[in-house]
């Protein structure tokens, strides 16, 4: 027997629907770009803040206005501090950023292509990914003193983690198939290691540093609350000393563009790394 | 010419291949002269697949006597091209000859590809990536070709065209071939022999012996195909249906 959820008899005709021409009622009413979009949250936000500040409603001491902090931020470029500061917090984060991803990408290898590798490497890293590094501080600065090292050593332990599990991973995903077919066709352990597993582990690779690039700047953060005397971290602590709300919420604001381009940057580096993805042919 | 024979390039003595207590392959044996096509059929998971990896080299564990040429290409079911590397490089990928990109060019140009060398393989269709892996086996000259149900994952127009570009290259070629299938439209066409594996071993080994292209509407390729359709197990009924 046949089941039967209609609840007119089979001979009656379909009911018609009526179905509104899709495109011509969206061309009909103008649609505000999504871009536009978009940026009406953060816009709503600046005005509430401008708004709360004219008003008074709110000390400057506790909320300064948005003009306050542009001010401030640029009497910092003018005086030549903010670069100088800047700099000093960008040394260190390239400086751990390289190291943690030569590091991390070295131990991958090293794990993802030898077993014995895998044994000795990857628990290591399991059991040191289980330790949030930046309680690490004390003990580097009990290690190494109050010097660059400690700050240098923390980022690149925030680093190396993300890029050695992204990358181990990423290695021991490659398509068995395309290795298969690769030997077949020739290939010298060299070839394979160099045109089909590392290009094959690159866009894990590359999540590890996306990763790895917001643990290199939350650890530079913790990196700068060790006695200094530059860096943004420094910048902060001595802002927060003076009472200097303005020049504490740029320092925030210069973190937040700082972030923003990291992620612009690898970024642009997927887009041209990994152009065969999407058979993007390039310029 | 002389009255001996050139010894076959590849041959297979009692060949037996077991995964634990399954036997895939019980006692094969098989000759491929060079020049000649062997078109393997059977039902799925009778071992062809496995057959044609150990030729391939792929499969250490199988016993029994193989000889086979050192110089082989593989055509894989799904293309397997390196997704990173443009269809030339991967067309001469691992070859080390320094008129390697000329000849990779001809090898396109054979298949119809030229015009696509530099392009990314994930802009090629089914067909195109599956016609740049033959490419990729055809230039190396390989004196065995194996090819793994290299057209299964294709449209059936996709499919017809291929059959007549590979039929076509391997008359020009002239490597020994095994083409491994379950399609017997498709072992007819291609196959200057046509055994059948079954239960382990080869259950039919004939000779096809027509004029190409082979017509499935004349009397002698009827007779062939509905034999080798009762042989993996399709009855009358359902070849009349």
């Amino acid at each position: 027997m046949t089941l039967d959820y209609r609840a007119e008899p089979t001979t009656a005709a379909p009911p018609v629907v009526d179905v509104p021409p899709v495109a011509a009622r969206t061309r009909r009413r103008f649609r505000v770009p999504r871009p536009v979009r978009r940026l009406a949250g953060p816009v709503l936000v600046l005005a509430a803040w401008a708004l709360v500040c004219a008003t008074g409603l709110v000390g400057p001491q506790v909320l300064p206005a948005p003009w306050s902090v542009l001010g401030a931020g640029w009497d910092l470029a003018v005086s030549g501090k903010l670069w100088f500061h800047l700099s000093a917090s960008l040394e260190r984060v390239g400086l751990g950023l390289v190291l943690g991803v030569v590091l991390g990408t070295a131990l991958a290898v090293a794990s993802g292509f030898a077993r014995v590798g895998e044994d000795l490497i990857d628990s290591t890293v399991q059991l040191f990914k289980s330790v949030p590094h930046v309680a690490l501080v004390p003990l580097l600065i009990v290690w190494f003193g109050i010097n660059q090292e400690p700050r240098i050593i923390l980022i690149t332990a925030g680093v190396f983690v993300p890029v050695y599990i992204n990358t181990f991973s990423a290695i021991r995903g490659v398509d068995r198939d395309l290795v298969e077919a690769a030997k077949a066709f020739g290939a010298t352990r060299r070839m394979l290691v160099t045109q089909v597993v590392l290009p094959g582990a690159l866009p894990g690779f590359l999540v590890g540093l996306r990763f790895a690039l917001a643990a290199a700047w939350l650890s530079l953060v913790f990196a700068e609350t060790i006695n200094t005397n530059q860096g943004l971290g420094y910048l902060m602590s001595l802002a927060q000393t003076l009472l200097q709300t303005d020049v504490m919420m740029f320092t925030i604001l210069t973190y937040a563009v700082i972030g923003l381009l990291s992620y612009a940057l690898v970024k642009g580096l997927e887009h041209r790394l990994l152009r065969w993805r999407n058979g993007y042919e390039g310029a | 010419m002389s009255a001996v024979e050139a010894a076959p390039a590849v041959q297979v003595r009692g060949l037996r291949r077991a995964y634990g207590e399954r036997v895939v392959l019980q006692d094969v044996s098989l000759d491929i002269r060079t020049g000649e096509v062997v078109a393997m059929l059977g039902r799925s998971g009778v071992g062809k697949s496995t057959f044609l990896r150990v030729l391939g080299g792929f499969d250490p564990d199988a016993e029994g006597q193989v000889v086979v040429p050192d110089n082989r290409a593989i055509v894989f079911q799904s293309p397997r091209l390196l997704p990173w590397l443009k269809v030339l490089p991967n067309v001469v990928f691992g070859m080390t000859d320094p008129d390697r990109r000329e000849r990779g060019r001809r090898a396109l140009a054979e298949v119809g590809l030229l015009d696509h060398a530099g392009a990314w393989p994930n802009t090629l269709s089914g067909g195109e990536a599956q016609r740049t892996a033959l490419a990729r086996a055809l230039v190396r000259e390989p004196d065995l070709l194996l090819l793994d149900e290299p057209f299964g994952a294709l449209d059936a127009l996709t499919r017809m065209t291929m059959h007549r570009l590979v039929g076509e290259l391997l008359r020009v070629h002239r490597p020994a071939t095994l083409l491994v299938t379950h399609d017997v439209d498709e072992a007819i066409a291609l196959g200057d022999r046509v055994v059948v594996i079954d239960s382990g071993r080869i259950a039919v080994d004939v000779s096809v012996d027509l004029p190409r292209p082979r017509r499935r509407e004349t009397a002698e390729v009827a007779a062939l195909r509905r034999r080798l359709l009762r042989e993996l197990g399709v009855d009358d009924a359902e070849l009349d249906g």
